[in-house]
């Protein structure tokens, strides 16, 4: 042996090795087992791609490019597309988003460096738990309580800033005193709020887990530099944590995009691209499939599936972006 | 010639596997006290010497075995980069900065009521009312104003943003789990209408039309068929993703990443989807009725990427040294994943097993497209309607009749106290990393190596008896024979 050679060898990582002798029956077994269930498992998961992206293609291909831009939905008479739902999906997702960033963000930062110990365990179950709760619950909260509650917040942001775009509602005169307010019932803002109330659970605990991991070393140094708290956590716990937080609210986009039920709950559907987020009619692709599914012709369904494709991609973009920024990050290499 | 530290497998055979080193063949076997032939002493003492070196430091901690949570808590440290230095005798840890200021709660009361005032006044006397949330929200802004006011009187810019941050971010905490508890206590009292009555946990909907009142019917049948539904998801997900989570964890390969890959990509598969593969496969190309156990597929698909991902997560969380340990013992690999990685990850694979059951109990749009509705019992999964807890409370809550509608909350309030009761028992059982243990398991871990400890001991014991005999039989022939 050469004194190179030894000398590459030396810090060889302490690796798991490869098993190389030859198996008894009973191993035999489990090893053809355990690759059968993983074939299975992605077989099923495949289907479910394929199935609906076979399907969907029908629709596609009937529509061509105007799936992309016509906003109605009739598939009988060949004039469908998702632009209408596919707008009001990622309009309610971003409401939902612009809520619930902060909110997470600041609950996670609680959670991490203001709560006392006793209470911190108490307040993560809590936090866990929220991201737990069924998703018809709050559908219910936001119909049966928000809804009323929001109207004159509704109202009053339509009067006083209705010099901001999106805050406008063309229907709805300010200086009329007995103007109704259910121009703002429905609304996609509605639905983004009660999305905003599931999604934030999922992106804090992200948050939280990230913030948790920032070396004390570097928070000590930084207090010991005289930073104050808010200082410190600007300038070690945040840029530590940068991964988890993008992370996290893509995670929680995802699950906003995907949504049903609350949404559907408190919609009212329309065909139309909704620029006003305060004013009644919204759509979801994943309300359209509930709606619609039931007297869904075979080629209605093929539609469906195609919207569905559609909700599924954007869906998967998001989750596999998130996925990489937590992991290219310095506090996702472990995770 | 370099020799690696990590035992070798032992293939299992038809013989059974040797514990011991390998005796060597030669006529007489060498006493263990005294020094091998052909070991130069040079050879013996480099040994010796580290043998000395990975003798632990304090060994009288725990009788003969260390736990293997020590271990993996020491690993997981090191692993997280934060700053225990290898084999430190303690890790970093953080100090609860977190400290009350007597100024502070002042300054806090003196802006809120100031704020709260304030409002009322432009509430009752500028601007006409315009609902609770309005007044809310402007009284907090005013809230800020006035507290940034009150710190800058004394104190410089730095320390006023160190307060609005710390106030801004108590708020966002506060209002996030307010928020938690108006839903929870609202979703409880609007429900509490019904699920007072006793009649609405033990009868169907079957006697009770929408205009009867509370004290008949009931929602028994949603949660049987709940359970029923989650049961045979469970039953086919439990196996199928456990096994599939070993797959990956066990035998990784470039199959392996891609299964790791497509369900990664499958846990962002929006629940409606599952819902309509199955309605448009099962119910319409298949030609079967719309079933419970159509609604368990569903399920079975929307869970099955949750627990997989999950439970390969805790998997690979299993030490190394753990596995090879036991292949090193002469274990067979299924043997290794069945009495080793899985019990050592039993606690993470039960929060993945119950977190996902909590997934799949309360969504309703895979049940809402493949079970249908009724208001009867159904037994029998795999024919007729079957409806669950949340499809059942989606269903009544659409109703204009108020008795209804409070069923519907009285269904979800049933609901979510079943996922708080799992959320609860994941709570206990899990949130533990592998092979960390409770302390009654602790105990339970300790008294066992004792147990095994005092087994050998004896057995140690016997045999020492029983060489002594050994040796003092020819003493005494030779004694009987003088």
């Amino acid at each position: 042996m050469t004194d190179t050679a030894l000398i590459e060898r030396a810090p060889a990582e302490d690796k798991p090795r490869r098993v190389k002798t030859a198996a008894g029956a009973a191993d035999r077994v489990f090893r053809y087992g355990a690759h059968g269930s993983g074939v299975l498992v992605l077989a099923i998961m495949t289907l479910v791609g394929l199935f609906l992206a076979i399907r969907g293609a029908e629709a596609i291909n009937a529509a061509g490019g105007r799936f992309l831009t016509e906003q109605d939905w009739e598939p009988n008479s060949g004039r469908f597309g998702i632009a209408a739902v596919l707008f009001g999906t990622i309009a309610i997702a971003l409401i939902a988003i612009v809520v619930a960033l902060p909110l997470a963000l600041g609950t996670a930062t609680y959670i991490s460096e203001y709560a006392p110990a006793g209470i911190k365990s108490f307040l993560v179950g809590v936090v866990d738990l929220m991201a737990a709760i069924p998703s018809v619950v709050y559908g219910l909260w936001g119909f049966f309580w928000l809804e009323g509650n929001l109207l004159p917040v509704a109202r009053w942001i339509a009067t006083n800033f209705a010099w901001i775009p999106i805050f406008k509602v063309s229907r709805f005169d300010p200086q009329d005193p007995l103007a109704t307010p259910t121009v703002f019932t429905a609304s996609a803002t509605l639905a983004g709020l009660v999305v905003a109330m599931m999604v934030a659970p999922i992106a804090c605990s992200v948050m939280r887990e990230v913030f948790a991991q920032a070396p004390v070393g570097e928070r000590e140094g930084a207090l010991a530099l005289g930073a104050s708290k808010w200082g410190m956590i600007r300038s070690v716990v945040y840029p530590f944590g940068r991964g988890g937080i993008i992370g996290g609210t893509m995670l929680g986009l995802g699950r906003a995009l995907g949504e049903t039920i609350a949404v559907y709950l408190v919609i009212s559907p329309i065909f139309v691209i909704n620029w006003e987020i305060l004013s009644t009619g919204t759509n979801s692709i994943s309300s359209l499939i509930a709606l619609r599914y039931g007297e869904a012709s075979s080629f209605e369904l093929s539609a469906l599936m195609a919207a569905g494709l559609a909700l599924f991609a954007v869906t998967m973009v998001v989750n596999f972006a998130a996925g990489i920024i937590i992991q290219r990050s310095r506090s996702g290499e472990s995770s | 010639m370099t020799t690696t530290a990590a035992p070798a497998p032992v293939p299992p055979g038809s013989q059974p596997p040797p514990f011991g080193p390998p005796m060597p063949s030669g006529p007489v076997p060498a006493p263990a006290t005294a020094p091998a032939p052909a070991a130069g002493p040079a050879s013996a003492t480099a040994r010796a010497a580290s043998g000395v070196q990975r003798r632990p430091i304090n060994p009288e901690r725990y009788p003969r075995t260390r736990l293997p949570g020590a271990d993996a808590e020491a690993g997981a440290e090191a692993g997280a980069g934060a700053g225990a230095g290898q084999g430190a005798g303690r890790p970093e840890t953080r100090r609860n900065l977190a400290k009350l200021r007597r100024e502070d709660v002042l300054r806090i009361v003196g802006a809120a009521s100031a704020a709260v005032a304030l409002t009322a006044w432009l509430y009752t006397q500028v601007l006409p009312g315009r609902g609770a949330l309005s007044f809310v929200l402007v009284a907090y802004a005013l809230f800020l104003g006035f507290f940034v006011a009150l710190v800058w009187l004394d104190e410089d810019r730095v320390a006023v943003w160190d307060r609005l941050a710390g106030v801004v971010i108590h708020s966002a905490a506060i209002t996030l789990l307010a928020a938690l508890a108006v839903v929870v206590v609202f979703t409880l009292a609007r429900g509490s209408e019904a699920f007072t009555h006793l009649n609405f946990w033990t009868d169907d909907m079957s006697m009770a039309g929408p205009l009867d009142p509370l004290t008949l019917g009931g929602m028994a049948h949603g949660a049987v068929g709940t359970l029923i539904m989650i049961a045979f998801a469970l039953a086919i997900s439990i196996p199928l993703g456990l096994a599939c989570a070993v797959f990956l964890s066990e035998f990784p390969s470039p199959l392996a990443r891609l299964v790791r890959t497509v369900v990664e990509a499958m846990t962002a598969l929006p629940s409606i989807i599952c819902g309509l593969f199955i309605y448009a496969t099962y119910v319409l190309a298949f030609g079967f009725d719309k079933s419970a156990f159509a609604a368990s597929l569903a399920i079975t698909i929307m869970i099955l990427p949750i627990i997989v991902r999950s439970a390969d997560v805790v998997l690979r969380l299993v030490p190394a040294t753990l596995k090879e340990a036991a292949l090193a013992t002469g274990a067979s690999r299924w043997r290794t994943v069945w009495r080793v990685v899985l019990p050592t990850a039993r606690s993470g694979l039960t929060t993945a097993i119950v977190l996902g059951t909590a997934r799949g109990i309360g969504e309703t749009s895979p049940v809402l497209l493949t079970a249908g509705y009724t208001t009867y019992f159904n037994f029998n999964p795999f024919s007729g309607p079957m409806v669950s807890l949340p499809f059942a409370t989606f269903t009544l809550v659409k109703s204009s009749e108020p008795t209804q509608i409070a069923r519907g909350f009285g269904a979800a309030a049933v609901l979510m106290a079943m996922v708080f009761a799992l959320f609860w028992a994941a709570r206990r059982i899990g949130g533990k990393g592998a092979g960390v243990l409770s302390e009654r398991g602790e105990r339970r871990a300790r008294a066992a190596s004792a147990r095994d400890a005092q087994r050998f001991a004896s057995r140690h014991l016997r045999q020492a008896v029983e060489d002594f005999e050994d040796a003092q039989a020819p003493l005494q022939a030779l004694g009987g024979a003088r």
